[in-house]
């Protein structure tokens, strides 16, 4: 199999080394585990997010072209250069760049000639992955099950895609009832319940701002935890923020009583791998995971 | 009361004409014009309720032209960006796009529905990206608070001393060199955008 063998370019991006610390703390480790090279991206800059968006359009694409063009420009003899960007936001952010300056003429136009000011080129040869997309379709659940050492098995976990990484751009998985997290879940022995809000909206960047936006978390809290789910696993650094960091503000407002621990899908793949949970970022969770006794 | 046929008067002449050419002249534009007005985005969209207008409506509004309406309305920096609209859509209109299309918009004319945090939001990642090439979770929140409500900031002091005990909040993250002049330069870049653009 290519995917093995094969490199990846690391894109961090901002809240890697901040509030989704523990994603990239349990991503590079876990990648390490299974024996996938991934090398970070140098000088690597904003991919340009929603709210760049919001400002202007030509620069925001630039923004993410950039990335592009220095992850060519910096791997000159791979033929593709696949770009891992584990977050939802960077994820959506490059692959809209991507698709756009691909299909669109003028704005191709535009930001290749912007690249070009400062010497670099975007030719196609970058390609923007999602590390669920690597797992499940280059590396291979099969191999991943051999590497699993520590089943996890009991955990009940409510998988939470969120939004950017299914829609619209993606085409790893399915913008409805997505699976590639519910099947590396059940690989690492984890029971991934079923659930009706694995794609909602979690309110984005604007959470913080007004209740109306809290409800929106609630929703999907309370469909978890009714579930029948002890844990959620996200993939997203804004989703994890936002599910974990508010839930005093519910049960305050809500009148909730409970809690369930918001993870990255990451960090259970890191246990299941047998790292420690403090290596792999847990130790900075709000509320956190205790494993059942049958684990 | 009047009667379910009546139609209310439109005033035409605060219909702006050329308002709906500036949204569809973007490449993917046209497609707006198809709507067919079955109300998928706002059925779908998770937060339409505390629109001003639910996207459906808004569409309308621009191909008639209400450009202020538009512009103030709370609509497009309600929308958090989860595509739910956009893939729903049957005539493939890129509604999310729409939503960006009129936050520019408004921010250019200045138009932005006061109280609301997400103009001045989207303005400080702006001018942070800008600086430093990089976003700084810190640095956004503390300047977004500061130029709206600072009551805010107390509000989310639990959240955010919670965060700095446990090292998520990256006070010292420094950002990339801009403006070296060197090859890949992320400011003569963005520069070179603004002539293209012009």
């Amino acid at each position: 199999m290519e995917g093995t063998d094969m490199k990846y370019i690391y894109y961090p991006g901002c809240s890697a080394s901040g509030t989704g610390r523990g994603y990239e703390e349990s991503t590079l480790p876990v990648f390490e585990e299974l024996g996938i090279e991934m090398v970070t991206l140098e000088d690597w800059n904003c991919c340009g997010a929603t709210a760049y968006m919001s400002v202007d359009e030509a620069k925001a694409f630039a923004l993410s072209a950039r990335n592009l063009a220095l992850a060519e420009d910096q791997f000159p003899d791979m033929d593709e250069v696949h770009i891992v960007a584990p977050c939802a936001a960077c994820y959506l952010g490059l692959l809209k760049a991507k698709k756009y300056i691909d299909t669109d003429p003028k704005i191709g136009g535009t930001i290749r000639k912007a690249l070009q000011s400062a010497e670099l080129d975007y030719t196609g040869r970058a390609k923007v992955r999602h590390p669920l997309d690597v797992l499940v379709n280059d590396y291979g659940l099969d191999k991943l099950k051999e590497k699993v050492k520590r089943p996890l098995t009991g955990l009940k976990v409510a998988a939470y895609y969120g939004c950017q990484i299914v829609r619209p751009y993606s085409d790893f998985d399915e913008g409805h009832d997505p699976q590639t997290m519910d099947q590396v879940l059940e690989v690492l022995g984890v029971e991934a319940i079923e659930w009706p809000h694995k794609t909602r909206c979690c309110g984005g960047a604007q959470t913080w701002s007004s209740d109306p936006f809290l409800e929106l978390v609630w929703i999907i809290l309370k469909d978890a935890i009714g579930s029948g789910g002890d844990a959620v696993a996200t993939a997203c650094p804004m989703c994890q923020f936002n599910l974990e960091c508010f839930q005093n503000k519910i049960r305050a407002k809500f009148d909730y009583q409970k809690k369930i621990p918001v993870v990255y899908f990451t960090q259970l793949m890191g246990l299941a791998l047998g790292i420690d949970a403090n290596k792999l970022g847990m130790n900075r969770l709000f509320e956190r995971l205790e494993l059942p006794a049958s684990v | 009361m009047t009667e379910w046929f009546e139609q209310p008067a439109i005033d035409q002449s605060r219909a702006d004409q050329n308002f709906p050419n500036e949204i569809t002249e973007k490449s993917w534009g046209e497609t707006l014009r198809s709507c067919i007005q079955c109300g998928n985005c706002t059925g779908t969209c998770p937060l339409s309720d505390i629109m001003d207008y639910g996207p459906r409506r808004i569409i309308a509004m621009i191909r008639a032209g209400f450009r202020d309406e538009v512009l103030k309305s709370n609509t497009p920096w309600i929308c958090a960006s989860c595509y739910e609209c956009t893939v729903e859509c049957p005539k493939e209109i890129k509604i999310t796009d729409v939503m960006y299309a009129l936050k520019q918009r408004a921010l250019e004319a200045g138009t932005v529905p006061a109280g609301n945090y997400n103009p001045v939001l989207a303005k400080e990642f702006f001018n942070l990206v800008m600086k430093r090439g990089r976003n700084n979770e810190v640095f956004l929140m503390m300047f977004t608070v500061l130029k709206t409500n600072w009551f805010k900031g107390l509000d989310l002091a639990p959240v955010g001393i919670k965060l700095l005990a446990q090292g998520r909040m990256p006070i010292f993250e420094a950002g990339i060199q801009m403006g070296t002049g060197k090859k890949g330069d992320l400011k003569k870049i963005l520069d070179a955008c603004e002539v293209c653009e012009n």
